[in-house]
């Protein structure tokens, strides 16, 4: 009995891989399991291997494996490609159709899968086939697929799910014949505890809306644009719009003027429309008006590896700008961060008055894991400093509202077009704190301190999270979807009896060198693991003042996820 | 009731004397006041230019933004406030050579705002270089033997994307002007109102008196029918788009707000951003 379990389903782009992985996942889930999903897929549309590689098991894990124990295979080249993972004696399934070959090391079972599902009706349900012998495989009953199936083809009457369901019991009966059933592979059952099953790019997206987003323009680009595809969906029942611009420039300055014009306003990018965003995430830093961007990474420059993981717009992000202003950037690495990192953000952006970029990467926003039950109440919407009709009309220079008066935190009250009293001007050019140009030098020094300022001694509550060992040997420091793999490389490094510790950064900007600089204390040794091959977060280190004797990177660019058994063998050579 | 005095401020502007965007500053007081506006119902939203400036000269809420960004940044005004009167402003350079692909855009999408461009085919702010308006063999700095490219003509550009709303004034003819602008905000959906706007200091060649001296005003013509896409289209070309008054209108197009499903009457500015329990109930259950 297996505690846990690789799966993989494989076939060419547009064939229904992407839809077996999914039902089988969710499936699993709603037993109670832990389920983490990871999609290969190519920049191409239709065509090209893609595969959907779950990892079930009873305790939670936010990375794949290095192995698979049961790969379905819908062409040769998924065997061809993904065999070697295939453990020992594992379980290759295959459709009969492409006279399937595999190497003796494995079990292959060769089923009709085409010819089943055209008995049963179409030969779009193999898919089906393939699940309901996979099920016999792992000692899984078929009925754990009925609510899914159901739920999914409902509204296409009720012969389409029983001819379904009819797919995935003769795949299981075939199986079973075949004599597929065996009890090494059968996974020990799950307590039934409810998840959600989900994305980093879904919980952004239902994060934004427990945000109290209103207006979302945004131009597409994978792997940002489910969060856009999501809201377009969801934001008419607020009242709200998603607007799809004609670029990444036109959608970061509609986002400001939404934000100036009084609305929680969103764009959501990567990293070529966040390069473009450059010249306004300024404008927006020098209005002081709060904006919020997402910029979920993948592989660059230029249109670089974009269906790939990578996180490397880190430099970009704290100093892509020309000049200089306040800007706070966060960096969630689960699902659970993602959907509460957005309430956040917003509040940031409105306390300090700044924009605000959230940093996911590809593999967090793409990969389907279990995620805890999200809270919503526990959003809280903090709008920061807002003056009323009679404060603003108070706090007048010039018959207009000072928008920009001197204060001892930086930050000033706002108003909103349409208040009256609040009239006042907002410009890109330096001001007075009417908001009108002055370009006198002490004002221009006063204003980029009170800007500046405003973060000055800020360090984002929880930028620092340290499990592990309290007296550890290596310190492992990670940022983003990394998260899970070097939580588990710790993991077991410590079973080993190795002294290890793992520090998460959930925020770089400002940085938290106080409080990194306390996590890594003590330590012999500090690995900075992250995709990218320049090291940008261990430079950000040592630019921010984080002092170490001892720090090396871990690095990873060749556009695939560190595994957690690579870094765990990777630290075992260090130590 | 504001007057036109409500919407001056004391601000001098930095404009050199002479300088047609004068004009068009007090043609778009006298329009605001005259519709019965309040100064805190309008949002002026500009790039960057000499006529950029505009938005800090107007006493209403103003946004002097970055260059040639003004018809995004306005149209997010619009979308958070749906009550507020939007106006976006600024050059030739801003809206029709960093900004073209804005404006072809905001035509397509039609949100209920107005676009008053200073045309004076030159970049003024940045000290004569030739604009995407000047002439095919207009000298400037960067054309000293003569500009090599052709003009591009802003109404036939606008009349092509499908805009709704269509005028040309000159700075000299500012009654017509203000009328000009009263209408285009008065038009629920994108207006233009492209203005003939000198530069005196750097362009010697489109001056007060080339514009008297070219210029066609429509509203000479008694059967004149602005409705007619085929008519407008021929004044435009008749007169290689020298020619002023409302060129075009289309009253049967909806504005873009009016449009989006589900958006709130009320501000979204103003909205109460709680979630409601069922919602987001019904959201969390597609990921059960
Ligand atoms: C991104 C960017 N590029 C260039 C500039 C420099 N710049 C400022 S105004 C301007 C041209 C202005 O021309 P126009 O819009 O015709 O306005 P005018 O000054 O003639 O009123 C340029 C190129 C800038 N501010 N920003
Ligand atoms: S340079 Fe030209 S456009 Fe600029 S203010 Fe002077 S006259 Fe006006």
């Amino acid at each position: 009995m297996l505690d846990q379990l690789s799966w993989k389903v494989g076939g060419q782009q547009g064939e229904g891989v992407e839809s077996t992985g999914e039902t089988f996942a969710v499936a699993l889930n709603r037993q109670g399991y832990y389920v983490y999903s990871f999609r290969h897929f190519s920049s191409r549309i239709k065509g090209g291997h893609s595969n959907d590689k779950v990892r079930v098991s009873l305790k939670r894990f936010r990375a794949s494996t290095d192995y698979t124990d049961v790969l379905l295979a819908f062409d040769q080249e998924t065997i061809d490609l993904n065999v070697g993972e295939v453990r020992n004696g594992g379980i290759v399934i295959a459709d009969e159709k492409f006279k399937p070959t595999a190497p003796d090391n494995v079990r292959l079972f060769v089923i009709p899968l085409t010819k089943i599902a055209e008995e049963c009706g179409s030969a779009i349900m193999k898919n089906m086939v393939s699940l309901g012998a996979s099920a016999c495989a792992l000692g899984l009953p078929v009925d754990i697929f009925t609510e899914v199936i159901e739920e999914r083809f409902r509204r296409k009457g009720q012969k389409v799910v029983d001819q379904n369901m009819e797919a995935i019991q003769r795949g299981y009966d075939y199986m079973k014949e075949l004599g597929g059933a065996d009890p090494e592979f059968a996974l020990k059952p799950a307590d039934g505890t409810k998840r959600l099953f989900m994305m980093g790019n879904d919980a952004l997206g239902l994060g934004a809306l427990a945000a109290g987003v209103r207006v979302m323009p945004a131009y597409p680009i994978t792997p940002a644009s489910d969060v856009m595809e999501y809201l377009i969906k969801k934001l008419p029942k607020v009242g709200g719009v998603v607007v799809q611009t004609e670029d990444e420039i036109a959608a970061m300055t509609m986002t400001i003027g939404a934000a100036y014009g009084g609305a929680r306003a969103l764009t959501c990018t990567s990293g070529p429309g966040l390069a473009l965003m450059m010249e306004a995430i300024g404008l927006s830093g020098m209005t002081e008006t709060p904006t919020v961007i997402i910029d979920t990474q993948r592989g660059g420059p230029s249109t670089g590896l974009p269906t790939k993981q990578e996180q490397s717009d880190f430099l970009a992000a704290l100093f892509g700008t020309h000049g200089e202003i306040p800007k706070i950037v966060l960096t969630p690495a689960t699902p659970e961060e993602c959907f509460y990192v957005v309430g956040d953000a917003f509040n940031l952006a409105e306390q300090y008055q700044c924009p605000v970029i959230i940093m996911t990467d590809l593999q967090l926003s793409l990969s389907k894991q279990s995620t805890d039950i999200l809270d919503h109440k526990a959003v809280k919407i903090d709008r920061g400093l807002i003056a009323s009709e009679e404060e603003a009309t108070a706090a007048q220079s010039h018959g207009e509202f000072n928008r920009y008066a001197l204060t001892e935190s930086g930050v000033s009250a706002r108003t909103f077009p349409g208040m009256k009293g609040g009239i006042h001007k907002v410009t890109g050019v330096e001001h007075a704190e009417n908001g009108r140009p002055a370009e006198g030098a002490p004002n221009r020094q006063n204003m980029m301190d009170k800007r500046l300022g405003k973060l000055k001694d800020v360090e984002i509550p929880g930028s620092v999270v340290r499990t592990g060992d309290e007296n550890a040997d290596v310190v492992l420091v990670g940022i983003g979807a990394n998260h899970g793999s070097i939580a588990e490389a710790t993991g077991t490094l410590r079973a080993e009896g190795y002294k290890v510790a793992h520090v998460h950064l959930h925020a770089i900007l400002p940085f938290p060198t106080h409080a990194l600089q306390q996590a890594i204390a003590g330590a012999k040794k500090v690995v900075v693991v992250e995709n990218n091959a320049t090291g940008q977060i261990k430079h950000l280190m040592s630019f921010f003042g984080v002092q170490h004797p001892d720090v090396v990177s871990l690095l990873r660019y060749n556009g695939q996820p560190f595994l957690p058994s690579e870094i765990h063998d990777e630290i075992k050579g260090m130590l | 009731m504001a007057t036109v005095k409500d919407f001056r401020n004391d601000v001098r502007p930095n404009w050199c004397p002479g300088c047609g965007d004068f004009s068009v500053q007090a043609s778009i007081q006298r329009a605001l006041a005259a519709l019965g506006k309040e100064p805190h119902e309008v949002a002026v939203i500009s790039g960057i230019g000499c006529s950029g400036r505009i938005s800090g000269y107007v006493n209403t809420y103003g946004f002097h933004g970055v260059h040639g960004r003004s018809l995004p940044t306005a149209q997010g005004v619009k979308l958070a406030n749906r009550n507020l009167t939007v106006i976006a402003s600024g050059g030739d350079g801003d809206g029709f050579g960093i900004g073209l692909n804005h404006f072809m855009h905001a035509v397509r999408r039609n949100m209920d705002i107005t676009y008053i461009v200073m045309d004076n085919q030159i970049y003024g702010l940045t000290k004569g270089q030739h604009s995407p308006t000047s002439a095919h063999g207009f000298t400037a700095k960067t054309t000293p033997s003569g500009n090599i490219e052709n003009a591009l003509v802003p109404s036939q550009v606008a009349l092509a994307a499908g805009i709704g709303f269509l005028a040309q004034g000159f700075s000299s003819e500012v009654n017509q002007l203000v009328s000009l602008i009263e209408q285009a905000i008065q038009y629920k959906g994108f207006s233009l109102v492209n203005v003939f706007s000198p530069c005196v200091t750097y362009n010697k060649i489109n001056t007060y008196d080339f514009f008297r001296d070219n210029v066609f005003n429509l509203e000479q013509l008694e059967d004149y029918d602005a409705t007619d896409y085929l008519t407008a289209q021929r004044a435009i070309t008749e007169h290689n788009g020298l020619v002023t008054g409302v060129i075009y209108r289309n009253d049967n197009k909806v504005a873009y707000e009016d449009q989006i499903p589900g958006y709130e009457e009320t501000p979204v500015a103003q909205a109460n951003l709680e979630l409601s329990e069922d919602v987001f109930a019904a959201a969390l259950k597609e990921y059960a």
